[in-house]
């Protein structure tokens, strides 16, 4: 070999590369989840905003007082869920796009668990008008 | 990781400059790509100066003038110049096309040669598809039956059966669509691109095809398929006229068809 031939590191075949390691057989789940948990959004985010136009101008304690009554929390709680859900679904595909190679693991966990948190500290919230509604009464 | 800086070699010079012959009428500048691999410079854009009232009507023509008249050293690939062998397709005007089938009377102002995006340049606007063929004979193009034909003559369809290839086997895998696809140009390793996923498709509503499944398995993967994000460039691209993404809809309806 001669000293001056540039070094190859790949010499699999291009079939070969193509193929890869195979269909993951992961892909439908999400791309239905994606879409399934924005309809879902609709009408839920929809009511959101009715509502908060109806609250405006409230005081902490009506406000409270509305959080805390089973319908609006279990729609609050619902909510909360499909947003956090959707924007990690979302969020994924952003990181599939723009982030390659050993980034990638790390970073799509980061955002599965990110997510995931601040979903959670949205439900404990409302869990939380829940119990002073009920400890109030 | 994520790549903020452009390769080297991405950064264009100013090449020379053809002036048209004197006598000239109707002279149109073509501005052309070069890039060779044989010395160590960055690419740069020739301008032709072309009169365009002694070529033919298409792109092609002028190029292949070019190379005659001009400057031999431009190098393109061309073989049908009727839109049927896709070896032409390159980026002219900024979309990606098929140089015979572009009139150069539909393009205002200079006309801006380029090879096809995001593909390794071999040498001027000549790119290489290697992984593209390759990802091509992945999906396994061609007729998988176990049934056997009848001993008397070919496979039968009926007419909606067959009504269902339209628009799918008119493509002639120019690769223009896949070129423009954003989400091949960050994945192109992974996604397979709107040319193969049409082409994947096109068995995958063939009748006489009994693979169906495996071809579907083979597809469900979160990069080899749903990498598409519905951007459309595929569609607005293809010089036949196809629409890529309509077909690859279809395979991941089929897919959530065989779940729900
Ligand atoms: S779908 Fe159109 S652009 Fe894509 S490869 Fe086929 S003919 Fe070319
Ligand atoms: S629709 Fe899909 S295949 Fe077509 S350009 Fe967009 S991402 Fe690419
Ligand atoms: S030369 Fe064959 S498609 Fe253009």
């Amino acid at each position: 070999m001669n000293a001056h031939d540039p070094h190859i590191d790949v010499m699999r075949s291009h079939l070969g590369r193509a193929r890869g390691l195979g269909a993951g057989h992961s892909g439908a789940g999400h791309w239905w989840a994606e879409r399934a948990s924005s309809a879902v959004l609709l009408p839920l985010s929809t009511w959101f905003v009715v509502q908060m136009f109806r609250l405006g101008g409230a005081s902490r304690a009506d406000v409270v007082e509305w959080g805390g009554k089973p319908v609006n929390a279990t729609m609050l709680i619902a909510l909360i869920v499909a947003t956090f859900y959707h924007a990690r679904l979302g969020l994924q595909v952003i990181v599939d796009d723009y982030v390659h190679g050993h980034a990638h693991l790390p970073t799509r966990l980061l955002i599965k668990f990110g997510t995931f948190l601040l979903g959670l500290l949205g439900v404990i919230s409302v869990i939380r008008l829940v119990v002073a509604h009920g400890s109030t009464k | 990781m994520v790549e903020l800086r452009l390769p080297r070699n991405s950064t264009i010079g100013v090449g020379k400059t053809f002036p048209a012959p004197s006598g000239a009428k109707n002279v149109r500048t073509f501005r052309i790509y070069r890039w060779s691999p044989d010395d160590d410079k960055n690419p740069v854009i020739d301008s032709y100066e072309v009169d365009v009232d002694t070529v033919g009507p298409m792109v092609l023509d002028a190029i292949i003038h070019i190379k005659n008249e001009i400057d031999p050293t431009l190098t393109f690939r061309r073989s049908c110049r009727e839109g049927i062998c896709g070896s032409c397709a390159m980026n002219i005007d900024g979309e990606n096309t098929l140089a015979c089938l572009k009139p150069i009377k539909s393009i205002e102002g200079d006309i801006k040669i380029y090879p096809l995006p995001h593909m390794p340049v071999v040498k001027d606007l000549v790119t290489n598809l290697d992984g593209a063929y390759a990802q091509l004979r992945s999906i396994q193009p061609w007729m998988k039956a176990d049934t056997a034909p009848p001993p008397d003559g070919e496979r039968r369809q009926s007419i909606e059966e067959r009504a269902k290839l339209d628009g799918l086997w008119e493509c002639i895998l120019c690769f223009c669509c896949t070129t423009s696809c954003p989400s091949y140009w960050w994945n192109g390793d992974r996604y397979l691109g709107p040319s193969v996923l049409l082409a994947a498709y096109r068995w995958i509503a063939d009748s006489r095809d009994e693979h169906t499944g495996e071809r579907l398995d083979e597809l469900e993967d979160t990069f080899k398929l749903y990498a598409c994000r519905t951007i459309m460039n595929c569609t607005q691209t293809c010089p036949k006229g196809l629409n890529p993404a309509k077909a690859i809809g279809h395979i991941k309806e089929l897919q959530l068809v065989r779940k729900l």
